[in-house]
């Protein structure tokens, strides 16, 4: 196997530093309201998102509940956007289905890379874990578990809890609002644009290697080339082949690099 | 929107137990086994080719105009990406690409 870049805990040396002692010292329920007091901030991000998915989903022509059942049952924005831009281009359930998945296939790495933190929890916690695990709660998480790697099991579950009531809760009820308030936005201020930037504005600051940009570049590429089949199915071409190229450019980096470095 | 209201909630249940069933995949059925590096090593690239292949279309071809290039779109766009990458920030990034097509609309 090549050498993952994840670390594996509890392979980190302790954080010596004192918000490292802090953490270890806290008790799960303190741990929890951290998790809760980390998540606050993205908030900003997560209500116009939900009211905006709310009113797009109704002005779609769903009803409350299914507009309701989207937020409670999927809970991932970005992939009941998706669906709801392919229901109202009037794609096959097939190809609004496997369009919602795919965009959803990236929480398998999430949850690849939580396995080695949880490990020895219940099944009962992890099928928790699983459900409210969202970009930002995975994110705000992952980097916790990587900055005080001695934190216990209790530690880290709490701690994600807290970030899952804040994030899902939240979501779920501006969703509802936006359902059924939303028409009092005005018409004309470009909403259907808001969701394009939402995600550009989440994937950017991702670009961080040529691995990176490779895989983002020719995902576009492949889309836009695509973008004659039906609703859906050029994405599914496309991100593959973005993503084996980014696995591709990684692994000739990694390669010349070990030569680089005389190895 | 042609697909009834059955339709829709089955395609919500399709959806929610397929989004529940990836998220679990490797916390629940994988345990404490490692993957293999290059499933690793692709899956770290899934967002960033999924959700910029999901925008290209619509920023190219956006609904709105009927699919006719937009500038206002593209350059919102454009100012979004720069942003994020320059500042690493996500509100900004949203705030840039806001600003720039609210304003690029309202001049237009």
């Amino acid at each position: 196997m090549s050498p993952a870049p994840e670390p594996r805990p509890p392979s980190g040396p302790p954080a010596a530093d004192e918000a490292g002692r802090r953490a270890l010292a806290r008790s799960p329920a303190q741990a929890f309201r951290h998790g809760i007091v980390q998540s606050l901030p993205f908030l900003v991000v997560i209500v116009p998102f939900a009211l905006l998915f709310g009113l797009v989903a109704t002005e779609a022509g769903l009803d409350l509940a299914q507009v309701m059942g989207f937020s409670v049952l999927v809970l991932a924005g970005a992939s009941q956007f998706t669906a709801v831009q392919l229901l109202s281009d009037n794609a096959p359930a097939i190809i609004v289905i496997l369009s919602g998945l795919a965009v959803n296939l990236r929480m398998a790495m999430y949850s690849a890379s939580l396995m080695p933190w949880l490990r020895g929890a219940s099944g009962r916690q992890k099928a928790w874990v699983a459900y409210a695990l969202i970009d930002q709660s995975y994110a705000l998480s992952i980097q916790h578990y990587e900055r005080h790697p001695r934190l216990a099991l209790s530690q880290r579950l709490a701690y994600f809890a807290g970030t899952a009531v804040v994030l899902c809760l939240p979501w779920m009820a501006a969703t509802w609002a936006g359902a059924t308030v939303g028409q009092a936005i005005p018409d004309g201020i470009a909403l259907d644009f808001a969701m394009p930037i939402t995600f550009l504005a989440m994937i950017a600051p991702m670009l961080r290697t040529a691995a990176h940009l490779a895989a983002c570049f020719v995902a576009i590429l492949g889309a836009l080339l695509l973008a004659g089949l039906p609703s859906g199915l050029g994405l599914l071409i496309a991100a593959p082949v973005g993503m084996a190229t980014g696995a591709l450019v990684e692994a000739w980096t990694e390669r010349r690099g070990m030569r680089d470095a005389g190895v | 929107m042609q697909a009834s209201d059955g339709q829709i909630w089955a395609i919500i249940l399709v959806l929610g137990v397929g989004t529940y069933l990836i998220r679990w995949s490797f916390l629940g059925v994988l345990g404490d086994r490692d993957l293999p590096g290059w499933v690793m090593r692709m899956l770290r690239y899934t967002p960033v080719a999924v959700l910029p292949a999901l925008v290209a279309p619509l920023v190219v071809w956006p609904a709105a105009t009927g699919g006719a290039a937009d500038p206002p779109r593209m350059a919102a766009a454009a100012a979004t990406v720069a942003v994020g990458v320059l500042t690493r920030n996500v509100m900004l990034a949203i705030l840039a690409g806001g600003i720039t097509l609210a304003g690029l609309l309202y001049l237009g």
